[in-house]
């Protein structure tokens, strides 16, 4: 008869923390950006139909980055507990305090279950207020913990390189072209090589407006917009290693990674 | 909610419909799931009363008055009976306010759920069968005296064109041409239309035939309320387009409303319309 090692528990969280966190890494950034109408987001995602930000409510939106499959999951959940509520209650009494905790009690159950595998996922919770100093933002990790942002908040692969990019040159109550030109700057933004301009057809923006005049306050930005908005930026170029979105399986085979749980169906 | 967590059950992949998803979650919830005793409920409470659409060239305008009856009592003067369902499309009630409202509330949720949900909207087809399934699940109270009948009009972005559907308490789905006139003055107002339409008015113009339709609604049917020119009360009136649904702020209304009373002092039925049809142009 066959005795199970002993795993201790600080290594199984490690080990189940690692797994998720190289999840994570493959994908690329989304960057969430305070400015002065509200909140803006900017991922790079040559995909027009597989969205990383999306609306949840009236003043809320969503951004994730990590598995498709699993974030596409806690969105449409988010969605479906915003519409419930509002419906039940008020559309005002959808806050985006009780959905970042909804979140964070889900995936930190997920985290430390010992059935499932840990979602490879990080969310943005972001709700606008009247005014700026109203504007919340959250950020959610794969282990269910809630981080409460200001100014501006990164996620995803190269994380740490392009936060410190943007915290060198952040200002707050910036106009929307200055905070989205200085986003997809930070996005393009290498350590150890030239910056790139990233194309607009592989920009994702969207923005939580409080200017818009219907009381949904989300919109995405389209490539004629952001064109117009960019300005002249010189030669643009693709992000250069082939595309490893965590959505895609094929990019999670390598002999390297570690087992990850077949795609939901 | 003592659970913060997510039910399992809103993470389960389903379907994009927010009623179908009530109806699994929280049927209570859905305004045609109760169970209503026996017997006529139909004068316990307010009723709604006459709304009227009509398209133009690159749009529709919906008009509702604002008067809510019960028996012979007004029970509310400046009800609201036309609301926006989605950024292109409105819809106006008739019958049991209470129920009206709560089913417009369903529906423009269904709506933009399924609008977040599948990252598109709903064909102005699909919009308008999910608001018949809405009333035929109220049939049980429909046959109680609590029916509800709205109009439903819209700018449809795949048509070019303005569009108007009509329902039955069964949840039949009708598609109508240039007008339409729902409530208890629906048919005066639809009489009037259909001397007053042409089908090459402007937005402005539509507007002014629609009021000119629920003064004369008010004029012969005690249930619907003609503009209240001492508190200023005037109907709320939806105009649709290519860019979009904007509801006609008051003083456009009102301005509109004063030319139509000024009209009617020295003429009291109205515009006439000619003996002999040579303008042709009306649906």
């Amino acid at each position: 008869m066959s005795m199970p090692f002993y795993v201790s528990p600080e290594q199984l969280m490690k080990d189940r923390a690692d797994f998720a966190r190289k999840g994570i890494a493959r994908g690329r950034s989304v960057v969430a950006v305070q400015y002065a109408d509200g909140i803006l987001f900017v991922s790079e995602n040559p995909s027009q139909a597989l969205h990383k930000v999306s609306e949840i409510y009236d003043r809320i939106a969503f951004a994730a980055v990590g598995r498709y499959n699993e974030f596409e999951n806690l969105r449409i959940a988010g969605v479906r507990l915003a519409d419930m509520r509002g419906y039940a209650y008020d559309r005002r009494d959808v806050t985006g305090r009780g959905l970042a905790n909804a979140y964070a009690q889900t995936l930190g159950t997920i985290f430390s279950s010992g059935g499932e595998k840990p979602y490879e996922v990080e969310l943005f919770v972001a709700e606008i207020g009247d005014d700026a100093a109203d504007d919340q933002l959250y950020r959610l990790t794969y282990d269910g913990q809630v981080a409460d942002e200001h100014g501006f908040a990164v996620m995803g692969g190269a994380a740490d390189v392009v936060a410190s990019y943007l915290k060198e040159r952040y200002a707050a109550n910036a106009s929307l072209d200055e905070a989205l030109r200085l986003a997809v700057a930070a996005l393009g933004h290498t350590a150890d090589a030239e910056d790139r301009a990233i194309p607009v057809d592989d920009l994702e923006v969207a923005v939580l407006d409080r200017t818009r005049s219907q009381p949904r306050k989300f919109s995405r930005v389209r490539p004629a917009r952001l064109e117009e908005l960019l300005g002249e930026r010189g030669p643009t170029a693709s992000a250069p290693e082939p595309p490893a979105e965590p959505a895609d399986p094929a990019a999670s085979s390598g002999s390297d990674d570690p087992p990850v749980a077949p795609p939901i169906s | 909610m003592s659970d913060p967590r997510l039910p399992a059950a809103f993470l389960q992949p389903g379907s994009s419909s927010f009623s179908d998803f009530l109806a699994e979650q929280a049927p209570d919830l859905l305004p045609g799931r109760r169970a209503v005793p026996q017997g006529q409920a139909g004068d316990l409470a307010p009723h709604g009363t006459t709304i009227v659409a009509a398209t133009f060239p690159g749009g529709v305008v919906m008009a509702g008055d604002r008067r809510a009856t019960m028996g012979n009592i007004i029970a509310q003067r400046d009800i609201e009976k036309v609301f926006p369902a989605d950024e292109f499309s409105a819809v106006g009630i008739a019958g049991s306010a209470g129920l009206a409202v709560e089913m417009v509330r369903l529906f423009q949720t269904e709506l933009e759920h399924y609008e977040k949900i599948e990252g598109s909207t709903l064909s102005m087809d699909g919009k308008a069968n999910r608001l018949a399934a809405l009333i035929r699940s109220n049939l049980g109270m429909a046959m109680q005296g609590l029916a509800v009948v709205p109009l439903f009009a819209g700018f449809d972005l795949a048509a070019d064109q303005g569009r108007i559907f009509s329902y039955d308490v069964t949840g039949g789905r009708y598609e109508e041409t240039a007008f339409h006139s729902v409530g208890s003055g629906s048919l005066f107002a639809r009489g009037a239309l259909k001397k007053l339409y042409r089908s090459d008015f402007t937005a402005e113009q539509t507007v002014q035939a629609v009021v000119e339709a629920l003064y004369d609604a008010a004029d012969d049917d005690s249930a619907t309320g003609g503009p209240d020119v001492t508190r200023r009360i005037f109907p709320v009136v939806q105009v649709m387009t290519a860019d979009g649904g904007r509801r006609m702020p008051d003083s456009e209304v009102a301005a509109i409303a004063d030319r139509v009373i000024a009209g009617r002092m020295s003429s009291p039925d109205g515009p006439h319309a000619p003996l002999n049809a040579t303008t042709t142009e009306g649906a």
